[in-house]
């Protein structure tokens, strides 16, 4: 189950560190969501992983770490209103800027073959 | 009341904040601006008698929900946290104050952000819990991304979203960080968190410290140290200069977490893991005032100069975070509180002299004679004289105690020779901008009555505010140091911190 897990999270950073370096706003904000998913999924873990074992008192002989849960539960609201945030600042980036390069120009190559 | 006194600076702007937002304060703007600066006075006052509170009667612990530390969140008001509070607070309300004169109008929600903005850094002050931190440091940004937008044009937009995009990574690397030293340590609480760290065997050692050097690159991050600084200039330069203003208490907010943390969590108690940031502190601080200081030297705007010197300040904190003695900290926090101020004033006063220019702007060229040269260019030479360290103003007090606090350490033969050559540079490119904004015109008069857009009493208000206190600073300077002198006593008194917080919470 460890190298399940730890090879998610692990693709997950991978793929949303791949999409983060990409120079269009939208590749960005799916490997923001992504490496979000990568740090709730890493969190999760920080309790240790194991099964059958309940959080809430009176319910099993041995008990999880309820502590992680809630940090994840707080990180993924925070992740995801900042996720509809970036989300409307690159709508508005593309209607102000007219396109939807990250750094608000289209770079020299595209510039070249946009007039070729 | 008195002992939810240590929430009060919390409380205040979050209820300000709602309220602003709620009829009669949404539907009309003057109503809000009062409100706006009432609340903003108030959070001050609060602020000023936690303080009081603290110097008379030691830290105060305020468990949230009455769950004692480590298993609760707590607030913890001692002499440091108390201090930057109150920095925020006045500075939080001379912004208020200043964007009463038409800023706020120019966007919706100015105030209930600003605010918020408040709320986000007050608290990241006050919290004695790594989580917390981290939550009150997602408050003040999203407050701060919004602001960023506020009245916005094209490049705006561009520089707002590529400052969005990096803090979202922050914050990713930020829980990454928390996770592990969950992990590892198994509590968020700080203090009790510098507790775990000294008994920590084996590989488990390894695992904290990558956590630990993770929270370098978040705070790195936030604070603008090398080579995370790029996003500053143009965040800064474009963001409305109110907003600037504003934003120059923000890095502040990473160099208060890394003293917190590598003074108190990683210090000098922390067994193998003691000062395990400060090598990289040190020469990452060196690098970023030589690069700030070029930067300086390089800049065509006055706004773009102010987010470089903005930048030699981190440099200049960190540097003495790295130090790690007593006076250097106490150095530091002078320096701190003396450096946001003058950079406060200094993005206000570039926003004035850009009306009067008209289209040359805050430019650094030749172009139209301000209107109201002698007050603005009075203030300007005030917070020159401040933010060189000349005499007799604050930065002259604070630069020789820093001088001082490195000189009895051997790191002063790096830290000398840059930061007086930063100084120079900083000089001399301040001398030429104040020439070339008011001395060097290409007409000799200035625009119609109906352009020059004279100062609003507000505006002149917010301002007088922020660059009285340099003078104040030096004429309350004996008080003053002895304070921080306590200050930075209690910040490296790892005894003390740890029992306050984890025997002493009511």
């Amino acid at each position: 189950m460890e190298l399940l897990y730890a090879s998610c999270v692990g693709l997950l950073v991978t793929c949303g560190v791949f999409l983060i370096l990409r120079a269009r706003t939208f590749p960005v904000v799916l490997g923001l969501t992504m490496l979000s998913y990568a740090v709730n999924l890493f969190l999760f873990s920080s309790g240790r992983l194991a099964l059958n074992k309940a959080a809430v008192l009176g319910y099993s002989n041995e008990y999880a770490d309820p502590l992680p849960q809630a940090l994840v539960l707080t990180a993924i609201v925070i992740g995801f209103a900042m996720t509809a945030f970036v989300v409307i600042l690159a709508i508005r980036g593309r209607a102000d800027l007219g396109n939807d390069h990250v750094n608000g120009q289209e770079t020299v190559k595209n510039n070249k073959k946009g007039k070729a | 009341m008195i002992q939810h006194l240590t929430s009060l600076p919390i409380l205040l702007p979050m209820l300000a904040g709602v309220v602003l937002l709620l009829p009669p304060c949404g539907k009309s703007l003057p109503i809000r601006r009062i409100a706006s600066v009432v609340f903003s006075a108030i959070t001050l006052i609060a602020s000023l008698a936690l303080m009081a509170k603290v110097t008379s009667s030691g830290a105060q612990v305020y468990a949230i929900g009455n769950w004692s530390a480590p298993f609760g969140i707590v607030l913890v008001a001692d002499p440091l946290s108390v201090l930057l509070v109150s920095l925020t607070s006045f500075l939080g309300m001379a912004c208020a104050l200043y964007a009463c004169a038409g800023d706020d109008g120019k966007g919706a929600f100015f105030h209930p952000l600003l605010q918020f903005l408040l709320l986000g850094v007050n608290g990241a002050f006050l919290t004695g819990d790594m989580f917390n931190l981290f939550v009150f440091f997602e408050v003040l940004l999203i407050a701060s991304y919004a602001l960023l937008m506020h009245g916005g044009d094209k490049h705006n937009t561009r520089a707002a979203l590529q400052y969005v995009i990096m803090n979202l990574v922050g914050s990713a690397v930020f829980l990454i960080a928390l996770g592990t030293l969950y992990g590892v340590l198994g509590t968020l609480n700080m203090a009790d968190m510098a507790n775990k760290v000294t008994t920590l065997q084996g590989d488990d050692i390894y695992l904290a410290k990558i956590g630990g050097l993770l929270l370098l690159v978040v705070f790195a991050l936030k604070g603008a140290l090398l080579p995370l600084h790029l996003w500053l200039p143009n965040t800064y330069a474009t963001a409305m200069p109110v907003v600037a203003a504003l934003f120059a208490i923000m890095t502040k907010v990473g160099v208060y977490s890394m003293m917190r943390v590598y003074t108190l969590v990683f210090g000098e108690h922390a067994g193998e893991l003691s000062l395990m940031a400060q090598n990289w502190l040190w020469w990452l601080a060196i690098a970023t005032i030589f690069v700030g200081s070029i930067g300086v030297l390089a800049s065509q705007d006055l706004r773009k100069l102010t987010a470089n010197l903005v930048i030699v300040s981190v440099g200049t904190l960190v540097a003495l975070v790295a130090v790690q003695s007593i006076q250097a900290s106490a150095a530091a926090i002078y320096y701190l509180v003396h450096s946001t101020l003058v950079s406060a004033a200094l993005f206000l006063l570039a926003d004035l002299i850009a009306r009067q220019r008209g289209k040359v702007s805050d430019r650094i060229t030749a172009g139209r004679p301000v209107a109201q040269p002698l007050l603005l260019g009075g203030g300007f030479l005030i917070a020159a004289i401040t933010v060189i360290g000349m005499p007799p103003l604050s930065g002259f007090v604070a630069k020789i105690w820093l001088l001082r606090a490195t000189y009895e350490t051997d790191q002063a033969i790096v830290f000398w020779p840059v930061y007086l050559l930063a100084s120079l540079a900083v000089l001399l490119s301040l001398s030429k901008t104040g020439s070339t904004l008011f001395w060097h015109n290409t007409t000799a008069k200035t625009a119609d009555a109906a352009e020059q857009n004279q100062v609003h009493p507000a505006q002149y208000c917010a301002l007088a505010m922020l660059l009285i206190a340099s003078p104040v600073m030096v004429i309350f300077a004996g008080p003053l140091t002895e304070y921080t002198l306590m200050t930075a006593t209690e910040l490296h008194n790892f005894a003390n911190n740890l029992s306050v917080v984890l025997e002493g919470a009511q």
